[in-house]
């Protein structure tokens, strides 16, 4: 689960990361009060979106007044705002935070991930702060710094102190960094994140070290025990889709093709998107109903699979292992049959009782096409997608 | 023996009274594993499907003689329950267990190495289906039926491709000498590299098969350790050629995040390895055929 930068920054502030002074506003008369109560000659207001890349694509301006301050959130409030990692839909900007501008002295990365492949937590750092670590990865890649933690005992202050000696840190701040590394990963550790990134951290020419920009990520799988960071869940920052189907406890994820999947299992999931690939076709979505494929998943899966205006055939693949075939068919007849849906299906089933399930399919009456192979299922759905085009041009996708 | 497991291999359940547990275990019995017991914390003293209930894992492995643990267990002890049987001196073990945290993962393969090598317990999982060595025992949720007993070793990631991988193989009337679920986490108890370490030393294995997905370091690990150490044959399809970028595809592990953990990356470290590729999962099945003759 994501959070907003401000939301980050509150958090590694109580950790003992220092910040500049900011507020929050949701709306440009607000952002302006924000600025004025604050005080100074200058402030940066940064919208608040899940995603990087904000500065170059607009979100992020410095103002010299309050009435700059009003004019800039105008213009971002209730906007989409595209970055690179938003996609062309963007994101929504409901919330701006109004910060005091400060003396940059140098930038620095700071990220904190889980590294699967020392299976630890890993630190890593470079004076060339302000990039992303992509670039700083394939441009210079000698200015990274790292360090992983033992998780028995913790971050130790000698790992800080080289990091901050590596980085270049003057002497007398070296403390300042250590109490900000620490800060970071107590955060990372005692709260299940997955990600810590500040990016830039900065050192200002008062000689203070401040996290400019945060964004944290957490453990999904760790947030029964924090519901204060579930309280910080932002469903206006989600995919509607996705988010409706985790809380039905189905994995989605959209993408821009036009044959829908439902499959159960995530492996199972990925490799049908393949194969349609494969076949000539394009995958609309990944969705993984779970192992059990109960009737009432199938249901709404089909519902959410719908969803997306795009699809123009569904290819729904089962493997009944400890569930029968024929308990799936009778669930996706039924299924069917209460909600019937406008474009051709497909239905592969495989593993437990496979005949008696075909069985229940083709005597359903419904107009099911069949598939035993995986790759036959992909075939017919890519063919019942194609005739289905040409019998309807105006379905198209642009 | 088998890798893992056997006829023999005396195995509890930890959290066999809860429901799925239950039909689990008993499907685990009809199969012919020799279940000796379970474990559940307050319920010692109960019987649940014909075996004893224990409150440790300790009493369960004096009382029993238990090797090997199956962990059935919610996600916020699950962790808790790996390292419990790990101390208690059980061999290897199971967790089916989907939705443990990862730093919760990171303490027990920190705790696991507090023994030395000889007395370390071995894990596989969480998130997976389990292991099977057909005609012997079953150690986890697959539908035993879809397996014949024979020389192909799986190890995978995915439960139900691993299931559409097996029934391949059945159809042309090949069989598994165990399949090994490593299971869909980033953080997990045994690679791909630690699971061939084990079929290339075992008899009964003459080619291996891998499925493997998007996201982690594990596929590449282990296409760098076939290079110089297995002399077997190996087989793999790499799932997740459709995936986005920086996106989770179900298992919290299958993500692309950094270079080399696409499935066309993986492919490419993979084949220039000397391993066969499966180019799509609908020939998994025609490719280790191949190979075997």
């Amino acid at each position: 689960m994501d959070i907003h930068e401000y939301q980050a920054k509150e958090i590694l502030n109580r950790f003992g990361v220092g910040i500049p002074q900011g507020a929050l506003a949701y709306s440009p008369e607000q952002a302006a009060y924000r600025a004025r109560e604050m005080g100074g000659d200058r402030w940066v207001v940064k919208a608040q979106v899940h995603a990087g890349g904000r500065g170059k694509a607009g979100g992020v301006k410095l103002c010299d007044s309050d009435l700059e301050i009003q004019a800039a959130t105008e213009a971002m409030f209730g906007q989409k705002l595209v970055t690179h990692q938003t996609g062309p839909e963007g994101k929504g900007i409901y919330r701006v935070y109004v910060e005091a501008a400060v003396p940059i002295a140098r930038e620095i990365y700071l990220g904190f991930v889980l590294d699967r492949a020392s299976q630890r937590v890993m630190i890593v750092a470079s004076g060339e702060g302000g990039m992303e670590i992509e670039e700083i990865s394939a441009e210079k890649p000698d200015s990274i710094v790292r360090a992983t933690v033992e998780p028995a005992v913790g971050l130790q202050e000698f790992q800080c102190r080289e990091i901050a000696f590596a980085l270049g840190i003057k002497p007398g701040m070296v403390q300042q960094m250590v109490r900000t590394l620490r800060g970071c990963y107590r955060a990372f550790r005692e709260l299940d994140a997955t990600m810590v990134e500040v990016n830039p951290l900065v050192v200002t020419s008062d000689d203070r070290i401040l996290a400019l920009d945060a964004k944290m990520t957490f453990d999904n799988n760790a947030l029964f025990r924090h519901s204060q960071i579930l309280e910080l869940r932002d469903k206006s920052q989600e995919d509607p889709r996705e988010s409706r189907a985790a809380d039905h406890g189905l994995s989605y994820v959209g993408l821009d093709g036009n044959i829908g999947c439902i499959v159960n299992g995530a492996g199972l999931a990925m490799a049908t998107m393949d194969t349609i690939k494969l076949a000539g076709g394009e995958p609309a979505n990944f969705l993984d109903i779970g192992g059990g494929a109960t009737p009432e998943r199938v249901a709404r899966a089909f519902n959410l699979v719908m969803s997306d205006k795009n699809v123009q055939a569904i290819l729904v693949n089962i493997f009944a292992g400890i569930n029968r075939c024929d308990w799936v068919a009778e669930g996706v007849v039924r299924a069917l049959r209460e909600n019937p849906v406008p474009v051709p299906v497909v239905v592969r089933l495989a593993g437990t009782n496979v005949e008696e399930g075909q069985k229940i399919l083709a005597q359903s009456g419904l107009p099911l096409i069949r598939a035993t192979t995986l790759m036959e299922a992909a075939e017919r759905a890519v063919a019942a997608w194609r005739a289905d085009t040409q019998r309807n041009p105006n379905l198209r996708a642009v | 023996m088998s890798i893992f497991l056997d006829r023999e291999t005396r195995v509890i359940v930890q959290g066999i009274t809860g429901k799925m547990a239950r039909f689990h275990a008993r499907e685990m019995i009809d199969y012919g594993t020799n279940v000796v017991g379970g474990v559940v914390p307050g319920k010692g003293g109960e019987t649940c499907e014909g075996v004893p209930v224990f409150n440790t894992v300790k009493q369960a492995v004096s009382e029993t003689g238990a090797e090997a643990t199956l962990v059935f267990v919610p996600p916020p002890a699950a962790a808790d329950s790996i390292m419990e049987a790990a101390d208690a001196g059980i061999r290897y073990c199971v967790c089916i267990t989907d939705g443990i945290p990862a730093q919760d993962m990171i303490r027990v393969k920190r705790y696991m190495y507090r023994y030395p090598k000889e007395r370390r317990m071995i894990l596989t999982g969480p998130n997976c289906a389990g292991t099977i060595s057909p005609g012997k025992a079953m150690l986890g949720i697959m539908p035993g039926h879809i397996y014949l007993p024979g020389n192909v070793g799986i190890i995978g990631r995915s439960g139900t491709l691993g299931y559409e991988a097996a029934a391949q193989l059945k159809e042309r009337g090949l069989g598994v000498s165990t399949s090994v679920g490593i299971g869909g986490d980033p953080i997990n108890g045994s690679s791909f590299r630690d699971v061939l370490e084990h079929f290339e030393q075992d008899d009964e294995t003459h080619v291996i098969c891998m499925i493997g997905e998007i996201g982690g370091p594990q596929e590449a690990e282990a296409a760098e350790y076939i290079r110089s150490h297995v002399s077997k044959p190996v087989v793999a399809y790499v799932a997740g050629l459709t995936a986005p970028k920086g996106r989770t595809m179900g298992h919290a592990g299958a993500i692309i995040s950094a270079f080399g953990e696409s499935a066309s990356e993986k492919v490419e470290i993979l084949a220039a390895a000397g391993v066969t590729m499966a180019e799509n999962p609908a020939v998994i099945g025609e490719t280790i055929a191949r190979v075997m003759q």
